[in-house]
């Protein structure tokens, strides 16, 4: 039965959605207004929301000092190099754990989820030597490799999750029409479980992208992301809010116009299963 | 060809034994049926055949060949699921292809055979629908489509009709009967509808907590019931059954009747009952009569029969149709 609901009531209630929204919003607003700031009017007093000297020299600066596109590239080919690695792991791995389990498999996924719960940097030693040791410092491949292990029980587990959705049968069905194990999951899982998968891609690409404690620790300048980036306007010489705010606005802009364009996709994965 | 054996197969579980060490015989071209209650194991040792499931011990062998250890793909077979277990993302043209492309027949001679396999199925103005916007009969058609255009030597069915309506599953069993007649494949059908087994068989498996009980055609099993279980199983309304004095003056632990082998009266008979219900269908008359020395007695008359709740009625069993158990259960010959 359908409920009456007032105006006033629609009113409010609109109104208060809004208004979290917005303050949900606002931080980021507030740095992408500092970035086209003076230094100097991003320091005032009482602070200026949007009657202050417009300026675009801070990205100018950031560009000249400090080469975006450099890090910008390193960040894609970590984000997108570590994806690729996680599902080529994942999906089969998940796959098994899905359609084909065994007494431990349980235990095995608990296990996986636990090391989420270790701190990074009780291992950020024992890493760091073994870097250094190997000659993966400030390299893609380590990056790639830290990032793929660090995201890799996710992964599994999403999968694993959009994977139990499917009917056993139809893969049995396939195993029936002659197909091989690698074709079963090439033309029968994958597309089967493209929502499942792409928001798992989705979900990997934003963390990888936002990952700052390894990128930190274990690049310089040659892999540093533009998580490194942005650090680097945080000096001791004092902060340069404009500058910082430039920076990181060049950061998230690329992330921000990605989950723009793929929240429907984003959200369909997450109901994924939910109807057949 | 497909001449299916099993020899000794066996199927655990851990510690539970589903399938304790059956032996079979399926000749080629014939018409299969395992029938059973359920978890009897009869879905097990079909996907066992399969090869979606390992033997524990035992062998299957396919035309003279073991494949106990050949993984389904490379054992010649077909199934139609329960479920159809279409592929939801492609066409119906490409998932009665699909095991086509797997084999890697160029793509011509794949959309001869699926078109070809299509009208013998009245499919031909589905092909390029998805298996979603089909009804339930259609998929279960597509489902045998997909069966029946790799020419497997044998087709496996799981309960292929259990979900579909009541007309339709007579409709799609009358056209499974006629399209293995025509092909002359041979298939096995695992069922636990006994209607089923009896039209379409022509050998019925009955199986019991793993075992083989009896194997034999329909009629076989009707008239020679080898023991209870089987006695029990096959036939609609239930045999009934009787153990004491009335057995013992037949020579017997037990003695069943089906319900279609006791004549009615109101004036004589070698039973004296009264009726506790009476189902009026048109063309028979149910009849459940509580008997004294018995008890509770079905009774299935031709035609109508006007006996209401409550009325005395008198029932004589056809003493040539009365089967006999000893006291293990096992039928004795006559």
């Amino acid at each position: 039965m359908a409920r009456r609901i007032s105006t006033t009531r629609k009113i409010t209630v609109t109104a208060a959605g809004w208004l979290v929204g917005f303050l949900i919003f606002f931080p980021i607003l507030w740095m992408v207004l500092t970035s086209f700031k003076t230094e100097l009017d991003a320091f005032s007093t009482p602070p200026q929301f949007l009657f202050f000297h417009w300026t675009t020299e801070n990205y100018g600066i950031v560009q000249t000092r400090s080469n975006y596109f450099h890090h910008a590239m390193n960040s894609i080919i970590l984000a997108l190099g570590s994806t690729l690695v996680c599902l080529v792991v994942g999906i089969p791995a998940a796959w098994s754990m899905a359609f084909a389990p065994s007494e431990r498999t349980r235990s095995t996924l608990l296990w996986m989820l636990s090391t989420k719960m270790m701190p990074a940097v009780g291992v950020l030693v024992p890493i760091y030597l073994l870097f250094r040791d190997t000659g993966l410092l400030d390299t893609h491949i380590g990056l790639i490799l830290i990032e793929f292990m660090a995201n890799l029980p996710i992964v599994i587990w999403m999968l694993y999750t959009y994977f139990k959705e499917i009917p056993k049968d139809i893969l049995e069905a396939s195993r029936m029409d002659g197909a091989t194990i690698g074709k079963e999951l090439l033309f029968v899982l994958a597309p089967m479980a493209v929502p499942g998968i792409a928001s798992t891609v989705l979900l990997n690409v934003i963390l990888a992208w936002n990952e700052a404690f390894w990128t930190l620790n274990l690049t310089t300048v040659n892999a540093a992301p533009l998580t490194a980036f942005i650090a680097s306007y945080s000096s001791p010489e004092g902060l340069f809010w404009a500058k910082l705010s430039a920076a990181s606005t060049l950061a998230i802009a690329p992330i921000l116009i990605l989950g723009w364009f793929s929240q429907k996709q984003l959200v369909r994965g997450l109901t994924f299963g939910a109807v057949k | 060809m497909g001449k299916i054996e099993l020899v000794g197969v066996e199927k655990s579980f851990g510690n539970v034994s589903i399938i304790k060490n059956v032996d079979l015989k399926v000749e080629d071209g014939e018409f299969v049926v395992f029938v059973g209650p359920s978890g009897c194991g009869k879905s097990t040792l079909l996907r066992l055949i399969a090869g979606l499931e390992d033997t524990t011990g035992g062998k299957i062998l396919i035309d003279g060949v073991d494949v106990s250890d050949t993984p389904p793909a490379k054992r010649g077979l077909s199934m139609v699921f329960q479920s159809y277990a279409l592929y939801p993302h492609m066409s119906v043209r490409s998932n009665i292809g699909f095991g086509l492309r797997m084999a890697g027949v160029p793509k011509d001679v794949r959309n001869q055979k699926v078109e070809a396999a299509a009208s013998v199925l009245n499919l031909t103005p589905y092909l390029d629908r998805r298996p979603g916007q089909l009804s339930g009969g259609q998929r279960q058609r597509v489902a045998i489509g997909r069966a029946i255009v790799r020419e497997p030597k044998a087709f496996l069915f799981d309960e292929p009709l259990s979900n579909l309506d009541a007309a339709l599953r007579v409709n799609m069993r009358l056209e499974i009967a006629r399209l293995q007649d025509s092909l002359g494949t041979t298939a096995i059908y695992v069922t636990h509808d006994q209607v089923e087994a009896m039209t379409l068989a022509d050998k019925i498996v009955v199986l019991s907590a793993g075992e083989i009980e009896q194997v034999g055609s329909p009629l076989e099993l009707y008239d020679h019931p080898a023991n209870l279980f089987v006695a029990g199983f096959i036939g609609s309304p239930k045999m009934n059954f009787a153990g004491g004095p009335a057995a013992e003056a037949y020579g017997a632990a037990t003695i069943g009747i089906r319900p279609e082998h006791i004549a009615t009266s109101q004036t004589e008979g070698e039973w004296a009952g009264v009726v506790s219900v009476a189902e009026h269908v048109g063309s028979d008359t149910f009849l459940y009569v509580a008997v004294p020395q018995i008890g509770d007695v079905t009774v299935r008359a031709v035609g109508e029969l006007a006996l209401k709740h409550g009325a005395k009625v008198f029932l004589t069993p056809d003493p040539s149709r009365i089967h006999r158990f000893d006291r293990s259960g096992i039928a004795i010959a006559h």
